[in-house]
């Protein structure tokens, strides 16, 4: 048999990307889960500062009433915007556990990737001016190794230590 | 004695605070005038300012130690203990009310800055110009955490009135044993980075020729960071052990607060290596240091100043705005004296290779530096949307768990990556030839976890999970793969060594590298056990006698509940069974105390780490007894199942013991022929 050929191991390969993302990115949108999710979504309005399950004061006023709420809403069918929304309506901006990803909120999780794109150019542009700089010249005339020379010398030093 | 404390002890501890203030701003005022004068006769002058800060040590000790006598006295004529002490207050958390509240724990801020500036005064023959420099930097910080303890935030406060018989108590939340050593370890790391950046600052000012600062430096900055490892780590243990919602950390301003310099002094703790061995990142390394320290002082600034919310800011109050100067001063101070001697800090070297480690240190330092801005962002942002929009908005774990774990995962690449580079260049083969087992070893975990059921389309929080575990491991196999190439080396050359007696030596020949990979051995321990969170399972229920709780394979059922009292607090517990099948492994005494002095209730959750029934795969059963349902009376209990965590705090060892390895000194190397040619090329580092 004729082995496959590198084109179609690419397309193979490139197909297997594909699938695998589209699983990873798809959720089981099942009824539990997504009041798991909601759930971990939305922080409990007591003033304990903790995610809604995660709340764990025994008669509080609020979380209880907010878990039943939410249970509520999913029977009814609301989607998960319009859960969240409901919530906001109610419980005022504060009850979302994260800035929304519209309006100003968006600024919230642009940031990071922003300062993460800054410095990746910054170390592009510092590692570009190291390469360009010239070599410093040394004392009485030594000539710094270059070339295969060099490389003569590096792959003893590597054989003789190996550390 | 009653009588004698009552009037002596604050108006002691007073005067001390009061002396504290003059030695401090003498040892900066007069020292900073010798380093200006400099000449002959300033030496003297500035040896009278090194024994000024000496003496302020000694003041400020005293001031402290004239505190806790306050509180084991029960003196609650001091403000300060009335409102953080009472009678019956076990004596260990007495002495824990010198930092159990704002007052105190400034004052226990100001006492390690002088322990910690003491010790550098009496080390000062090392390099005395250097030495001289960096003890008027920490002088001058002491100067203001005095300012603040004599003027803003005195401890010695005498109440108004009559003398209480009995004090308010301590918040019951930090009666637990962690909170007598938690709030010490993490102070000693906050207040330790001062060290670095008095080095630091004092380099750039005298425009240090050579490196020499940087080794001194570096060996502080570890000790400094292997404290403040500690103190986050029992942190998140305490929050685990007592606040009873199951989890370890929750993204809440004030553990934000302790990260951003950790993350900062990772980084700079990495990069000063450049430095070190290449005299580059010179620049880089003296905005770091000022960052850590300055960070440090942003995170009490925000807790402090209730400019952010917290639940763990427990000393809120007005001295923000000092804190807010302070900031201001100290970024105005480094920025001019960096504009100023900024053509002392070129780079010596150039970068020949993008496969090198010091490319590994640039990337590694831009995402610790990304991580710490997204600490940063999301602990400032519900202030900016709230001065921007006019609505507080919340940032919580899911905008965490969604920025800054790919930060983490992306680190986790360069520790695994990091250590199989060589400086100036790696051939592209000798990375493939180092790599490939470590490689191998990570994709067929991937393999056997996708196979034992993690499905990483089902969930995001699943892929983070099988990628880090991954990764982890790829950062376990590099790690020993290093041990062992090297351990193999030494064996071909010493026979009779064998290969683990060959692994000791070659530890002991460079402990700084090799100290470092089992901190980064430690680092993979605690992501796997981190890893096990999206795996969480809970139940809760009314339980009475006889009734059963199931989760995983583990039942739990009720079989009794108890009280007891004491002079300090009442409490009652659920006794717990244990079953897995038909075997009963253990008993739980999950408890409830409502302390008297407080009228607080306080849970305190049991936990079972089941080494015994699986050692790898090892789950907290972690039972909390809630209280009792107010309609029906019946007590509640919630269990939770938390995969792995106890891998985090073994983690947590295994770094502490790479930190403290790597500070010992190197050990002669064994003797090795050397080429004549290849001594004579410039020096590169020892690789580490």
């Amino acid at each position: 048999m004729r082995p496959p050929s590198k084109p179609m191991l690419k397309r193979v390969a490139q197909l297997l990307l594909v699938v695998a993302a589209l699983f990873t990115f798809m959720g089981v949108g099942d009824e539990d889960a997504r009041f798991q999710n909601l759930g971990h979504h939305l922080m409990c309005v007591c003033g304990c500062s903790q995610i809604l399950l995660e709340c764990n004061h025994v008669g509080c006023q609020y979380s209880d009433r907010m878990r039943v709420e939410l249970a509520a809403a999913l029977d009814h069918g609301d989607n998960d915007d319009l859960t969240l929304q409901t919530f906001v309506q109610k419980y005022g901006t504060t009850v979302v556990a994260a800035p929304s990803t519209k309006g100003f909120g968006r600024i919230a999780w642009i940031m990071p990737f922003v300062a993460l794109l800054a410095g990746l150019a910054t170390v592009v542009l510092v590692v570009r001016a190291w390469r360009l700089r010239p070599t410093p010249a040394l004392a009485d005339g030594i000539q710094p190794l270059r070339g295969p020379e060099l490389e003569r010398f590096r792959s003893q030093a590597d054989e003789e230590t190996e550390l | 004695m009653s009588q004698f404390s009552s009037i002596a002890l604050p108006q002691i501890g007073s005067f001390a605070l009061l002396l504290a203030l003059g030695l401090a701003g003498y040892s900066f005022v007069v020292g900073a005038l010798a380093l200006i004068i400099g000449g002959p006769g300033s030496e003297r002058l500035g040896e009278t300012a090194r024994r000024a800060g000496i003496a302020a040590f000694g003041t400020i000790l005293l001031a402290s130690v004239v505190l806790v006598t306050a509180a084991f006295t029960d003196d609650f004529s001091v403000a300060y203990i009335f409102h953080h002490s009472n009678k019956d207050l076990p004596g260990p958390y007495k002495f824990a009310v010198l930092w159990s509240g704002q007052e105190g724990s400034l004052l226990f801020w100001s006492l390690l800055l002088a322990a910690y500036g003491f010790v550098l005064r009496l080390r000062y023959k090392t390099d005395p110009g250097l030495f001289a420099y960096a003890s008027v930097v920490i002088a001058g910080v002491q100067v203001f955490f005095l300012l603040l303890l004599n003027i803003a935030a005195h401890p010695f406060a005498i109440l108004e009135g009559q003398i209480p018989p009995d004090g308010s108590g301590l918040n019951p939340l930090l009666q637990y044993p962690e909170m007598v050593i938690h709030p010490p370890m993490l102070y000693l790391g906050y207040v330790g980075f001062t060290v670095p950046f008095a080095f630091a600052l004092g380099a750039l000012i005298m425009r240090y020729p050579g490196e020499k600062w940087i080794q001194i430096t570096r060996r502080w900055t570890m000790v400094t960071w292997g404290f403040l490892t500690i103190g986050i780590f029992l942190g998140a243990h305490w929050a685990y052990s007592v606040l009873g919602w199951g989890g370890y950390w929750g993204w809440d301003p004030v553990e934000n607060a302790s990260l951003m310099p950790w993350l900062m002094g990772t980084a700079f703790l990495h990069s000063v290596m450049m430095q070190e061995k290449r005299g580059m990142l010179k620049t880089w390394n003296m905005w770091l240091v000022f960052s850590t320290f300055w960070l440090a002082i942003l995170g009490t600034f925000l807790t402090r100043s209730g400019i952010i919310s917290s639940v763990h800011a427990f000393a809120q109050s007005s001295i923000g705005s000092w804190f807010g100067w302070f900031l201001i001063i100290t970024l105005a101070t480094f920025a001019g004296f960096y504009v100023a001697n900024r053509s002392h800090l070129r780079s010596e070297h150039k970068l020949e290779s993008i496969i090198s480690r010091e490319s590994s240190f640039l990337f590694n330092n831009l995402l610790f530096v990304v991580a710490c801005f997204v600490v940063l962002w999301g602990t400032w942002f519900p202030k900016i949307s709230e001065l921007i929009q006019g609505s507080k908005v919340t940032v919580g774990a899911p905008f965490y768990n969604n920025v800054a774990v790919p930060v983490a995962l992306f680190l986790l690449v360069l520790t695994a990556v990091g250590p199989l580079l060589a400086w100036r260049r790696t051939s592209f083969e000798s990375l493939k030839r180092n790599f490939m087992w470590p490689a191998a070893g990570a994709l067929a975990l991937g393999v056997v976890m996708m196979i034992l059921g993690v499905r990483p389309w089902k969930d995001i929080s699943y892929f983070y999970s099988l990628m880090a575990a991954m990764l982890a491991a790829l950062v376990i196999c590099t790690v020993i793969s290093e041990f062992v190439r090297g351990g193999r080396v030494i064996a071909q050359k010493t026979p009779g060594l064998g290969l683990l007696g060959s692994m000791v030596h070659l530890y002991h020949r460079n402990t700084r590298r090799y100290g470092g990979y089992i901190v980064h051995f430690g680092v993979a321990v605690v992501i796997i056990g981190i890893l096990g969170t999206p795996f969480n399972r809970e139940a809760e229920k009314e339980m009475g006698f006889g009734d059963k709780i199931n989760i995983g394979p583990y039942t739990l059922v009720c079989q009794s509940y108890t009280q007891d009292d004491n002079p300090n607090f009442s409490n009652e517990w659920a006794i717990i069974n244990v079953f897995k099948g038909n075997d009963q492994i253990t008993t739980m005494y999950p408890e409830r105390r409502l302390y008297k002095a407080s009228s607080q209730p306080q849970t305190i959750p049991r936990i079972y780490p089941t080494y015994s029934q699986d050692l790898f795969l090892v789950n907290d059963l972690y039972v909390v007894y809630e209280g009792r349902n107010e309609e029906t009376g019946r007590p509640i209990i919630k269990a939770h199942l938390n995969p792995m965590v106890p891998w985090i705090w073994t983690g947590l060892i295994i770094m502490i013991f790479g930190t403290v390895t790597a500070l010992v000194p190197n050990a002669a190397p064994i003797a090795a022929r050397v080429p004549a040619r290849v001594q004579t090329a410039p020096a590169v580092g020892a690789g580490d």
